[in-house]
């Protein structure tokens, strides 16, 4: 008796999810025809709380795609890929610290803070590089225009209670 | 030796790549989430204003009620009759009659033009109404009654050719956003000769310069006639205008001529062309088509018969037996109007016009009823391909729908929204853009975006803005179905827990409001959830209430007042033909119970009567209706924190 109350509420919590992908998917449907320009898949599986990086979001893609890929990815193929990555809880969203620590790594001497140039640098040349408007918005919200340095421990905090 | 400290570096380098990695990793992640929650704004946005303009056009069964039913309107106000179906008897008041008694006196500050217009004219009025000048009455009816005259002239469709020393550009929406105007004016340059331009409709309404933006463009047409078109939009009705803001923009600027502007207005919208057509290539309208669309029949139908997509078509006499009623109205039978059937269009005439200015193309093949707007249709790429093929053109270019982007591109590239006016719904919200065509029709695409600050403020500054203010007005949507959603939602809730689950709560939400949201999303700006994932439903109206214009009014005839209040203003504001702002308590009376009886409502006439009672202020038989309107406003909690809570007496 247990067991099936437990597959029974374990089922309507993957339809829920399923409805959770359908509605963040139709949000981005323009034509409502059930399918989206692939360049939104991204911006589509990271708002529903999940952080691949770029390799991984290109592994995604091509799973999703056409054998002949068109340019758009369908919902009938999106939606049982993505309700997976919710169940098994895939590509979670980096912690706090985590983060911290990793704007240390680059700020070896522990100032506190990196100049703008050195962001740019780190940003744009290493690991998987940011597009100039990519880095722009960064800089944007992490520092004034007349600016020039990112005191990191309060950007974060601030980027953290702004998505809270 | 080195390999010790190359090693040292090489870790220190892999080190810092997978620092980055995770910076970028999660900005972008963040960076997604945001534009997520714009996506979710626009929404929103827009499903509201399509969900209005479907009750605008619902309004229009109303009014065939009401006047079915209200027989004493028709014998005491005939002219309310012929204002609602917009019977010829024009009175033609004289020109001279109408603007020779005006007089611009000395103390006027604003711009003063000399007529016949001259380039010179334009440049005046530009730079006068940049420093926020308003011209004067006497100058806007006189420009209006050149344009009626030279707009006669015009054929429905306007034809013109690209040539390789030009390029026609092609704007869309400006709903009087006149710093867009003059942006598009600073980046490409004023209208001339040289440089032609298309205005493809929605001058008006929302926005707050829109006699402004009329000016220069009609000025401008009449100075160059062909080579500054102006196609109608279907804001270009003056019944659209009473609910969207024009009305209100053209009274509070003109107070005493006001009414005459208005008026000469109504008939120069209803002259405007309903299109251009480029190199018999290219078709520029407003809205779009159907898969019924006749454009032999559009380019001989009389255009100014049209006066109001409120206004039905052909009245049906008594022999000819019942039409069914749809959505579009119908005349009702004993009805009597004067003037003949010539003056107005039939119902296959007027749905063909309706069809131009109200559709929108979508990816789903065949054509269907434009549902969330309530008029007009959705076409698909097929309907599309078929209406080219048949008319010998390569590509339609229409308005209609704001776009994040200023424009999209869909159908396989046979069909072009262009849409002009940035920051549309909220500050940040999207680009407006025009479209440059060349010789042969090669496009080129112009977007930008009008800022007050010098530099963009941080996308998430901009996406907060936009958020706040979509959440903010689904509130008040919600709280004028406060009944009808509590009825909903009790109806779920077997154990009367005040729980619900997140399916349910989304099922009653979009049900009873009638809009396509994502609400499991949205569900945490607007409900509180427990741990178990359940939805306490009556957290939905925790923050936001309707103030009461008087204590004892019940509350669900306040919420009924604050849902229907647009329709309202209109309702009134036909009534009162002589623009005096009052109506009689009991023209009151009798529209009330009218809508009542006709929108279902279960409102006692006792409660009403106490109301309308208590709002006659003056106690003189008369209400002031834009004073009654104003009494029903909604207060977010939040505001509350900085002022003070002002109660109506």
């Amino acid at each position: 008796m247990a067991d099936e109350k437990e597959k029974e509420s374990a089922e309507l919590a993957v339809a829920d999810l399923q409805r959770k992908v359908r509605e963040a998917f139709e949000v981005f449907d323009h034509e409502l025809n059930n399918t989206v320009d692939v360049r939104e898949i991204g911006t589509i599986i990271r708002s529903l709380g999940c952080c691949p990086n770029e390799g991984e979001l290109h592994d995604l893609i091509a799973e999703v795609e056409e054998e002949e890929p068109t340019g758009y990815i369908r919902f009938e193929k999106f939606l049982p890929v993505m309700t997976n990555i919710l169940v098994e809880k895939r590509y979670r969203p980096i912690p706090e610290e985590i983060l911290l620590q990793a704007f240390e790594v680059l700020d070896p001497t522990k100032r506190g803070f990196l100049s703008k140039e050195e962001l740019i640098k780190y940003m744009t040349e290493e690991g998987e590089p940011f597009s100039q408007e990519e880095m722009e918005e960064m800089l944007s919200a992490a520092i004034g225009p007349e600016s020039n340095f990112i005191h990191y421990r309060d950007y974060i905090t601030m980027m953290v209670i702004d998505e809270n | 030796m080195g390999c010790g400290s190359s090693s040292i570096k090489i870790k220190k380098s892999a080190k810092t790549i997978r620092a980055a990695l995770i910076i970028q990793n999660w900005y972008r992640g963040y960076r997604a989430r945001l534009k997520a929650r714009q996506r979710y704004a626009l929404t929103i946005f827009q499903s509201i204003e399509y969900a209005d303009e479907q009750g605008q056009l619902q309004l229009s069964n109303f009014f065939s009620f009401m006047l079915e039913n209200y027989v004493h309107i028709q014998e005491k106000d005939p002219t309310l009759v012929n204002r609602l179906f917009g019977c010829a008897p024009q009175d033609d008041r004289g020109r001279q009659e109408c603007v020779g008694i005006i007089e611009v006196p000395e103390s006027y500050s604003g711009p003063r033009l000399q007529f016949p217009l001259n380039t010179n004219s334009l440049t005046i009025m530009i730079e006068a109404f940049k420093k926020q000048q308003i011209l004067h009455a006497y100058y806007v009816l006189e420009i209006l009654f050149e344009t009626k005259e030279a707009m006669k002239q015009m054929p429905n469709f306007t034809h013109i050719r690209t040539c390789p020393t030009k390029e026609i550009t092609i704007c869309g929406d400006l709903h009087g956003k006149l710093e867009d105007l003059l942006l598009i004016f600073s980046k490409n340059g004023l209208p001339s000769g040289y440089n032609p331009y298309v205005f493809n409709g929605d001058f008006v309404d929302r926005g707050k310069c829109s006699i402004e933006i009329l000016m220069i463009l009609f000025v401008s047409f009449l100075l160059y006639g062909d080579d500054l078109c102006l196609n109608r939009g279907n804001h270009e009705d003056f019944l659209m205008n009473m609910r969207y803001g024009f009305t209100k923009e053209v009274l509070s600027k003109y107070k005493i001529h006001g009414k005459k502007i208005l008026q000469v207005l109504e008939e120069v919208f209803a002259w405007l062309p309903l299109g251009t057509i480029i190199d018999d290539e290219i078709l520029i309208m407003h809205g779009g088509i159907s898969e019924s669309t006749d454009l032999n029949l559009l380019h001989h139908i009389e255009r100014n018969k049209m006066k109001s997509v409120l206004m039905p078509p052909v009245p049906v006499d008594k022999d000819s037996g019942t039409e069914t009623k749809k959505n579009k109205g119908h005349v009702p039978r004993g009805v009597k109007l004067s003037g003949s059937p010539s003056d107005y269009l039939t119902k296959h005439e007027w749905e063909q016009v309706i069809d131009i200015l109200w559709s929108d193309p979508r990816g789903k093949r065949g054509c269907y009823p434009n549902t969330c707007r309530g008029g007009g249709c959705y076409f698909g790429p097929d309907v599309t391909s078929k209406f080219l093929n048949k008319n010998h053109l390569k590509l339609l270019i229409r308005s209609h729908e704001c776009k994040p982007e200023g424009y999209e591109i869909c159908h396989d590239g046979k069909v072009i929204t262009v849409f002009s006016a940035s920051n549309y719904y909220e500050e940040g919200s999207n680009r407006g853009a025009y479209i440059k065509v060349g010789f042969c029709t090669t496009l080129r695409f112009f977007q930008y975006q009008v800022t007050k600050a010098t530099c963009l403020r941080p996308l998430h500054q901009r996406v907060n803005t936009i958020e706040s203010s979509a959440i903010r007005i689904l509130k008040e949507r919600m709280v004028s179905r406060k009944t009808d959603l509590i009825r909903s939602f009790q109806l779920q809730d077997r154990t009367k827990s005040g729980k619900i689950s997140m399916g349910q709560w989304a099922f009653s939400m979009e049900n009873t409001l009638g809009l396509n949201l994502p609400w499991r999303t949205l569900s945490s700006h607007l409900v509180l959830t427990d741990d178990d994932g359940n939805i306490d439903y009556m957290t939905c109206f925790h923050d936001i209430q309707i103030q009461k214009p008087v204590k004892e009014a019940q509350s669900a005839l306040i919420e009924t007042l604050y849902r229907y209040r647009s329709d309202l203003q209109i309702i009134f504001n036909v009534i009162d033909s002589d623009h005096s702002g009052l109506i009689s308590m009991e023209e009151f009376h009798s529209m009330w119970k009218l809508f009542c009886s006709h929108y279902n409502l279960h409102i006692g006439d006792s409660q009403v009567d106490e109301l309308a009672e208590r709002m006659d202020l003056n106690k003189d038989g008369s209400i002031d209706f834009n004073e009654f309107l104003k009494a029903f406003y909604v207060i977010h909690q939040l505001d509350n924190l900085n002022k003070s809570n002002t109660q109506l007496a």
